[in-house]
């Protein structure tokens, strides 16, 4: 018995022990004539089908199949999809995540396609043609479409507080007192005993309605739609340079100043406190229900805003700051090619046509995103009206040219990591901004 | 043996009955080694390959896109002075406790009272459904019910009067949250394990201690506490083993957060591998990890004499 269950017990502990440890991931192979297109938004699929098959009538002999896994799944696919040289022919890339393809040489430059099909890269908006081009001065791929910041509000809300949704385009913001932006963000936070937040007798303990939603998810270091559109309008910027920095300015008095305002509008009962937003429901979902005056967010989440049952929302433009510009983080997505793909020709041809303002104006129709050539995004435009979305507040930033670039660079992952639990930290009270300066030099170890 | 002392007493019985038992395990061998195969084949490729391959790759430094590069023990020395490596596994030390400390009490008493109280099968059926849901729909449910501002259970506390609780969100209660939630899916099967030890247990031991008159609390001390050691004892290493694997709880809910306040460590040995791409570092980290849980389990059979049992 002893021995037996002495026996029970390792062998019992083995397998789950290295349980977590081991991974697999086997797709079958690709047949001849058959290009793979890996995306992570389930939304978008019915117009990419839409591009695949007028493509495939263009093309007879080659078959598109598309394959979509959730953003959480995706790059863990890509990658064990790379070292097991099934990666699919074709996929949607992110900034984050194509620096480190491209230096390993999992991708295809695609410099010498572009060229020879003629395409030029200065119909898009500034910028956005740029960060496809590696370190090595190579492109890897051609802007398909691109999300700002904006703020949704709660119409009703507003109309409660008495504000006229017009003066939204005209706020200005500051980290001293915040300016006009949290003059608003006061008085559309309503406590329990309908006290607003800029009244005397406000009990910001019992707070009913806050002004401003903080998000669920962690920024990180980037805060893209948390508050880089604040940091970025003080004149700060993430790095030395970008895209490719190699030193992170986390440290400036600037950026740890609009931190510590923001961490502010928690004290002051304006904003919910971390553990509340953290504690389970999505801040579109509490602002859909009520919860939340204002909440800033991106383009992409217009959907999900715009879809709650009686909710009147709309959108306004990020804040005029220090700076005297509106600041937003501009980024897009491009399609990739797989080094390892068995028709290369094939791929680039996907791409090409996934590029095409025929297959981006398909892609506008589904009024999803904002798609990166001029003539499709005046469709998607269009099509957004249609369904009741002003998303002029969306491009304002790109036409005053208040537009920054994601950050780029090596170590995202790490930083990720590093920066994460610091912001954590600050915002729950368990750390002064000025933390972040240590939080700055283990980022920048990273790149020596 | 038998074969020394078999000239000298042949026995006209014996001897064909041998053979016949050795012709057959011949016989016996080759199916049964093809029932094996299924069970093996998937134990070489799921466990003990991966196993092996993850010993080797926690000496080296690998990406996933290059190949693996040696490094010898040095991943094992970042580990020792990874500071998040030792807060996650104080974090995971702190589930763990309450996690098994909560649990074996709640499913030793139902248990007991299913044993003692009642024979209905509804009853067992019931106890068992938080079981049948899958781990990632109960953390997903209990998140929105604990939800600060529109969840139910808040929305209960404040119809008493209560402040409302943010229970995933706070750093002080998020882990405590996680290891009740599973509790509440895994008592009834834990207490389903225990029960099938207390049906081990003779009646006739009961109706003794019945007729000296002993009252039941006594009964549970004296008999079915000591009598049940042996099966209690195996449900907790098992329990405990799983409690310490953690994971998806925290992957669908507060991701590690907030701060590093529920970064469990298999939570920290996914971020390593499968979001930093640092595999090396993770299989020492994994390689660690078994070292510990094989000690955990090995103390806990030594320390509670598993295969001893009071039953003679």
């Amino acid at each position: 018995m002893k021995k037996t269950l002495r026996l029970a017990a390792a062998a019992a502990l083995l397998p789950l022990a290295v349980g977590a440890c081991g991974s697999g991931d086997a797709r079958s192979g690709q047949a001849d004539g058959e290009l793979t297109y890996w995306l992570w938004d389930s939304n978008q699929v019915p117009a990419y089908q839409a591009c695949a098959t007028a493509f495939e009538a263009e093309n007879p002999g080659t078959k598109i199949k598309i394959e979509q896994f959730g953003w959480a799944d995706y790059w863990n696919k890509i990658t064990t999809g790379l070292v097991a040289g099934n990666a699919p022919d074709v996929f949607v890339n992110h900034l984050n995540y194509y620096p480190t393809f491209a230096a390993k040489n999992q991708i295809l430059p695609i410099d010498e396609q572009v060229e020879e099909a003629g395409i030029s890269t200065d119909v898009y908006p500034e910028g956005l043609a740029d960060v496809w081009v590696s370190q090595d001065g190579k492109r890897y791929g051609l802007p398909k479409d691109f999300d700002t910041i904006g703020i949704f509000y709660n119409k009703d809300l507003l109309a409660e507080a008495g504000v006229d949704e017009s003066t939204l385009a005209d706020l200005t913001w500051n980290p001293e007192d915040g300016g006009t932006y949290e003059d608003l963000i006061a008085h559309l936070t309503v406590d329990a005993n309908g006290v607003r937040g800029d009244e005397p007798g406000f009990d910001k303990s019992k707070v009913e309605v806050y002004g401003l939603g903080l998000d669920e998810n962690n920024g990180a270091g980037v805060g893209q739609q948390i508050w880089s559109m604040y940091a970025l309008s003080t004149g700060w910027q993430f790095t030395d340079e970008n895209p490719w920095g190699s030193e992170f300015q986390y440290d400036d008095p600037r950026f740890q100043a609009t931190i510590a305002w923001f961490k502010g509008l928690i004290d002051k009962g304006y904003m919910p406190d971390l553990a509340t937003s953290r504690a389970g429901v999505s801040v579109n979902d509490a602002f859909g229900a009520g919860k939340y005056a204002l909440s800033t967010n991106g383009s992409w989440m217009i959907g999900s805003y715009f879809g709650y049952d009686g909710v009147d929302v709309g959108v306004a433009p990020v804040p005029v700051g220090p700076s005297g510009e509106r600041a937003t983080i501009f980024n897009g997505v491009a399609d990739s090619i797989y080094a390892g793909t068995d028709d290369k020709e094939g791929a680039w041809k996907w791409v090409e046509h996934l590029a095409s303002a025929d297959c981006q104006k398909k892609v506008a129709e589904a009024a999803v995103v904002f798609p990166s050539l001029p003539e499709a995004l005046e469709v998607a435009e269009e099509e957004f009206a249609a369904k009741g979305v002003d998303v002029s507040a969306f491009t304002l930033p790109i036409e005053e040219g208040a537009t920054h670039l994601y950050p780029i660079t090596d170590h995202a992952p790490e930083i990720a990591a590093i920066m994460g639990p610091a912001m954590d930290a600050v915002l729950a009270g368990e750390a002064d901004a000025s933390s972040l300066t240590e939080a700055n030099e283990q980022v920048n170890a990273l790149f020596q | 043996m038998s074969v020394a002392v078999a000239p000298q007493q042949p026995s006209a019985t014996e001897r064909p009955a041998a053979r016949l038992r050795a012709g057959r395990s011949r016989q016996d061998l080759v199916p049964a080694l093809l029932f094996l195969l299924p069970a093996a084949f998937g134990f070489v490729t799921f466990y003990a390959w991966p196993a092996l391959r993850t010993f080797y790759l926690s000496f080296t430094d690998y990406s996933l896109l290059a190949p693996p590069e040696w490094v010898g023990v040095q991943n094992y020395a970042e580990v020792l002075g990874d500071r998040r490596f030792w807060k996650s596994l104080t974090v995971t030390l702190e589930y763990v406790v309450i996690n098994i400390g909560v649990q074996t009490v709640v499913a030793l008493a139902l248990a007991v009272l299913m044993h003692r109280l009642t024979k209905s099968t509804l009853i067992r059926g019931v106890l068992l459904l938080p079981y049948l849901v899958a781990n990632v729909v109960v953390a997903l449910v209990w998140y929105t019910m604990l939800d600060a501002q529109l969840g139910i259970v808040n929305s209960g506390l404040e119809l008493v009067g209560l402040d409302p609780v943010a229970f995933f969100g706070e750093t002080s209660t998020a882990i405590p949250t996680i290891a009740l939630v599973n509790v509440w899916r895994h008592m009834g099967y834990t207490a389903l394990l225990i029960f099938a030890g207390l049906q081990s247990i003779p009646s006739s031991v009961y109706e003794a201690a019945a007729i000296d008159g002993a009252s039941e609390w006594r009964i549970f001390w004296r008999i079915t506490m000591p009598l049940l050691r042996p099966v209690l004892v195996l449900v907790l290493v098992l329990t405990v083993i799983g409690s310490f694997q953690i994971f998806d709880t925290v992957a669908v809910t507060t991701k590690g957060g907030p701060i590093d306040s529920t970064r469990v460590i298999y939570y920290y040995i996914y971020e390593k591998a499968f979001q930093q791409f640092d595999f090396g570092y993770a299989a020492a980290l994994c390689v660690v990890l078994f070292v510990i849980l094989a000690g955990v389990a090995l103390a806990q059979v030594k320390i509670l004499r598993a295969g001893d049992s009071d039953l003679d």
